[in-house]
């Protein structure tokens, strides 16, 4: 049962917590973790089934943030889980914390991949897909990847891949939000049309608003039924989603708010 | 004597591994006929993945692999599997201690004739520096074998150095390999050989010739190069007036250096370098290769007349 106003309020409260982490930690990265917001709490809240009871199974449904760099969002959305309690957000980047600056697999219940270096998570993605297809378990592996990192060639090896490998149990959502450190993707190295190429590459793609929990959740529900290829789902969005200053702004990639800046912003995430 | 590569070893041993185990899962790079991960392929194509000539991907593959409870056995040549995927093996393998056992073929200047872009001669070094990753280098059939399905039981990321060309056989059937265990393969006077790889035959050549001219030297065959046998080599440092250690790398980061950081610890001892001297290889022949570039027992033997 979708209930989109729930979704709503734990996208809120997990942009409010992004916040409050890199603002505490005087360094993180709020524009991409905004971007991605709805694709995260939609896989963990409808789409994927993880929960308290299966989190530490080798083998589950398995999200790999290839993006790893957004990792306020993924500890945001794991303490919305319960597997995380909101006061260690709070210690995220600091000296002795379980949230690392980028995500350690091994120290947090919940995270399916240590990433953080671009490129190398949807290629881990396709190994657990893999992982799957050999030992007949009926798994579905989520990879969020971003559209900056997909200058990596590495991607397009783990594409190659997942399509030769007839992986239908992977999902990509491609977090297309026109932007990377140095500015306008398409400016810096334009890697456009990334659905012509994922289709090329042999994968079925799909168009999403990628802040509308509804298409999203739909286009989740469209990729259970391709069969034979991995999907796609290339969804547009915005970077630094939800606070006006911070919106399709470059500058807002890995710069921490000020006490009043992010005082602001809580004001606006209401 | 009976010889046999490293690599057909790994072969023969990982396609009877694999239908053994059903969470063993190969992956190699479209070089499984010269890994010989393809005897695998032939016993056990569902569990044997080509992912073409993608080194990189390979690595991500085979941690992604790993994490859903696989054991992974990841193949190239070393070169490449330690070279052009190093930040991969680092970050995706490394850094998560996955159980991805990479098992590199062609290590050194003896896979020969293609030349100095495929001879790995720094990959012991890239490999030791990554946190929790073991590195072996078996010197014969007999140790390979054991090693393969020894780590198959050990958990965590490993690098086994394996090479092309045929070496002699120097361990009896009934050998039961420890990891980190250093082998005294021949016990001498003062002078101590740490030997890895294919220097490990000639620092028993070097052996022999010496003990016919009345020097008995002490062989030791360092097979892990990561955790390094620290027991053992103070042990045979304190009785040793010079340690000579010899290996198919270059000199720095690689055994020499793993026996130099003990020895300047624990017990600082006098030491002789046989390894290659910040130099690339080229294209010819092992032997020559060998003879060429300083590997070979007359190498050892002149180390060790330096100080009698």
């Amino acid at each position: 049962m979708r209930n989109i106003a729930d979704l709503q309020e734990i996208a809120l409260r997990v942009r409010r917590n992004i916040i409050k982490m890199v603002t505490e930690a005087k360094s993180g990265h709020v524009g991409g973790s905004f971007s991605a917001t709805e694709i995260a709490v939609s896989l963990y809240f409808e789409e994927m089934n993880i929960n308290k009871d299966n989190v530490k199974d080798k083998a589950r449904d398995k999200f790999v943030l290839s993006k790893g760099h957004a990792s306020p969002l993924l500890f945001a959305v794991l303490c919305e889980k319960g597997f995380l309690a909101e006061s260690e957000l709070l210690t995220f980047r600091k000296i002795n914390s379980n949230l690392q600056g980028h995500p350690n697999m091994n120290y947090v219940d919940g995270v399916d991949m240590s990433t953080g270096s671009l490129g190398q998570g949807l290629a881990a993605a396709v190994g657990m897909a893999l992982s799957y297809k050999i030992h007949n378990q009926d798994f579905r592996v989520y990879s969020v990847v971003g559209d900056g990192e997909s200058q990596e060639g590495m991607i397009w090896e783990a594409a190659m891949a997942a399509a030769h490998y007839k992986l239908d149990n992977l999902l990509v959502i491609l977090d297309q939000n026109g932007l990377q450190i140095d500015g306008d993707i398409t400016k810096v190295m334009n890697p456009l049309p990334l659905d012509e190429k994922f289709k090329a590459f042999g994968w079925h793609v799909l168009y999403v608003d990628g802040h509308d929990l509804n298409q999203l959740l739909d286009a989740y529900a469209v990729a259970r039924t391709i069969k034979g290829q991995p999907t796609c789902i290339i969804a547009t969005t915005v970077k630094g989603k939800g606070v006006s200053v911070m919106e399709n702004q470059a500058g807002w990639h890995g710069v921490a708010p000020t006490l009043e800046q992010a005082e602001a912003a809580l004001k606006e995430l209401v | 004597m009976a010889k046999m590569a490293t690599r057909e070893a790994y072969g023969k041993a990982l396609a009877d591994l694999i239908v053994k185990n059903e969470n063993i899962v190969v992956l190699d790079a479209d070089l499984s006929k010269s890994t010989k991960t393809y005897d695998a392929k032939v016993v056990c194509p569902q569990r044997h993945f080509n992912v073409g000539i993608a080194e990189c991907d390979m690595m991500g593959i085979a941690a992604g692999l790993a994490t859903c409870g696989n054991i992974v056995y990841a193949s190239s040549f070393a070169m490449f599997a330690t070279g052009r995927a190093y930040e991969i093996v680092r970050n995706s393998i490394g850094y998560t201690h996955l159980n991805v056992k990479i098992c590199a073929t062609h290590a050194g200047i003896t896979l020969g004739e293609d030349g100095a872009s495929h001879q790995s001669i720094e990959d012991l070094s890239l490999m030791r520096g990554i946190p929790g990753m073991t590195v072996i280098q078996p010197v014969d059939d007999v140790e390979t074998t054991q090693v393969i399905h020894a780590i198959s039981e050990l958990n965590g990321p490993f690098y086994v150095r394996l090479g092309r060309f045929a070496v002699d056989t120097i361990n009896a059937p009934d050998y039961k390999w420890q990891v980190g265990k250093g082998v005294v393969l021949r016990e001498g006077k003062d002078i101590t050989v740490f030997a890895t790889g294919v220097l490990v035959q000639q620092a028993l050549v070097a052996y022999d010739v010496l003990k016919a001219e009345g020097v008995e030297i002490t062989v030791v065959n360092i097979h892990t190069i990561k955790p390094i046998d620290e027991e053992l080599i103070v042990r045979l440092a304190k009785k040793s007036k010079v340690i000579i250690s010899a290996e198919e790398h270059s000199k720095y980061g690689g055994l020499s250096s793993a026996i130099a950081e003990v020895l300047a610890a624990k017990c600082p001892t006098l030491m002789e370098v046989v390894a290659l001297n910040d130099t690339f290889g080229e294209s010819g022949t092992p032997q020559l290769l060998l003879e060429k570039y300083g590997l070979t027992s007359k190498e050892i033997i002149a180390a060790v007349k330096k100080h009698i």
